[in-house]
Formats: structure tokens, C-alpha cells, sequence
């Protein structure tokens, strides 16, 4: 692997900003632009870019396969959660207006706050899966092709061979 | 028509103009060394000017926080926007891209055209 000096210092400098950019977008999304959909895309850039300076499998190691799947069902759960709240409290789905007793202006914001989270959430997650996924699959061709020419490498990568493989195919 | 205005116009006038000769740079240049200088070169004082030439009307009316917000963007930019380039230029190096020379130096000879 080529040692990419310039951009793995830059990223270095560069990610926390753009995850509290994500942040920002994401919770500034009710008085100006934003929201979760582009706070998710943002949150899952800072983590793809890591996961190209520093490689897949460290990337893996900072935020695993399993709780970015877990993410996304979690952040939809959200979302028909709050529908199912205000259905509970009488209203209709997502009516927000509900969730304050006192002054629907309130439950509004509450509301929206709630539903753009997990929207914010499940994007980034889906996000991240799809870049994981087709990583891998970049990773488990290149073990196929290496197979039968070098097996000392092979058994270097078998380490973390089993997680690839497991979720390869799907 | 008061000078903030004219400075403003100026500036983000300037910019475009910068941002012009970069494309066009882009375009005529011949190979993809040239064009990448081209284009990352005018980037960085276009990008300066244009955002420049908007930050000086928000100062002036007291709107600290759009000022504060284009510094960022700006230094956002100039990180970036070099490393796109060198990342670039990096790829097109090791994918055995060759720079187009007046005369060839991977003969070992030194021929001079």
C-alpha cells in the first residue's frame, strides 16, 4: 500500500469537522438548510473518508458491520415510533401537534427534531453499508485472485476473512 | 452607487473572471498535469476573491455570523481543494500517466528536439 502522506494528514485535520458539520446540519436542519438527509450523507462521507485514508478494516474497527445495520432499523424505528406516539396520544400519524399538551407549536418542534434524528440516522447508516459492502466485495476479489500465487498473504488477510465473507454475498 | 458595492463587485467580478481562465486552461491545455494546474492554480485566489467579494457587503452590515461562516467555507476550500489536486495528480502519476514533454527523457539519451 502507497502511504498517502498529504491526504491522511489533511483527513486527519478534516474529519471531526465535517462529522460536526454533519451535526450541525442535522439539528440546524428546522431554521435553515438541512435536515437528516443531508446530515446523514454528510456524517457518512466523514466515515467513508476515513475508512479510504485509513482502509476498511480500521474503518470496521471504529464503527462495526453489525451496529451500522443495527442503525438503520434503529433510526426507521425512530421515525414510525413518533407516528405511533401521536397516534397513541390521540392524534393522527406524525401529527405532531400531539406530543405537547400544552402548546402544539412545541410539539411541532419536538417532533420534526425527533423524525429528521432518525432520518439523519438511518441515511448515514445505509450510507455506510453500502460503502462497506462494496469494499468488500473489492477486498474478497482480490483474495480470490491472490489465492493460488501467494498464500503467505493470504493467511496474513485470513485474520478478518471470515467477516468479509460472512457478508459478502447478501 | 457607495463602494462597498463597487469593492464587493469587484471582487466576485475578479473571481469569475479567475474562475474563467481556469476552465479554459482546463480545456486548451494538452495533457493532464497542465490541466490540473490549470485549474486547481485559478481555484484557490478565485475561490478567495468570489468569497472575499461576498464576506465585504455581510461585514459591513454587521452580520458577523454569514462573515464568519464564509472564513470557514474559505478555509474549508483551501485544505481541500489542493488535496483534490494532489490526489489527482498522485493517481494520474502511479497509473503510469506521462506528463507530454517537448523533448523525451525516458530515452536516457537527453535527445533535444
Amino acid at each position: 500500500m502507497i502511504e498517502h502522506l498529504v491526504p491522511r494528514v489533511l483527513a486527519k485535520l478534516l474529519i471531526p469537522f465535517i462529522l460536526l458539520f454533519g451535526l450541525y446540519v442535522q439539528f440546524h436542519g428546522d431554521f435553515g438548510p438541512g435536515g437528516g438527509f443531508q446530515a446523514g450523507v454528510i456524517f457518512a462521507a466523514g466515515i467513508i473518508l476515513y475508512a479510504l485514508i485509513y482502509g476498511l478494516d480500521q474503518a470496521r474497527g471504529v464503527i462495526s458491520p453489525g451496529l451500522v445495520s443495527v442503525l438503520v432499523a434503529l433510526g426507521l424505528l425512530i421515525y414510525a415510533g413518533v407516528g405511533v406516539a401521536t397516534l397513541l396520544l390521540g392524534g393522527e400519524f406524525l401529527n405532531y401537534g400531539v406530543l405537547d399538551s400544552h402548546d402544539p407549536v412545541h410539539g411541532q418542534h419536538l417532533g420534526i427534531l425527533i423524525i429528521e434524528f432518525g432520518v439523519g440516522m438511518t441515511v448515514a447508516a445505509v450510507m455506510i453499508t453500502i460503502f462497506y459492502q462494496f469494499a468488500g466485495r473489492l477486498k474478497i476479489t482480490r483474495e480470490l485472485e491472490s489465492d493460488d500465487d501467494d498464500e503467505d498473504e493470504q493467511a496474513d488477510d485470513h485474520a478478518d476473512g471470515p467477516v468479509a465473507d460472512a457478508r459478502g454475498p447478501r | 452607487m457607495d463602494w462597498v458595492t463597487i469593492v464587493s463587485g469587484v471582487l466576485v467580478i475578479g473571481g469569475a473572471m479567475l474562475t474563467v481562465v481556469g476552465a479554459y486552461g482546463t480545456l486548451r491545455l494538452p495533457d493532464l498535469y497542465t490541466r490540473l494546474h490549470a485549474a486547481s492554480v485559478t481555484d484557490t485566489l478565485a475561490t478567495f476573491m468570489i468569497l472575499a467579494g461576498l464576506a465585504v457587503p455581510s461585514l459591513f452590515a454587521g452580520e458577523w455570523l454569514i462573515t464568519v461562516k464564509l472564513v470557514f467555507i474559505l478555509i474549508f476550500l483551501w485544505f481541500t481543494s489542493p488535496i483534490a489536486s494532489y490526489s489527482v495528480g498522485h493517481a494520474a502519476f502511479f497509473a503510469a500517466q506521462k506528463p507530454k514533454l517537448d523533448h523525451d527523457l525516458t530515452d536516457g539519451e537527453g535527445d533535444a528536439a
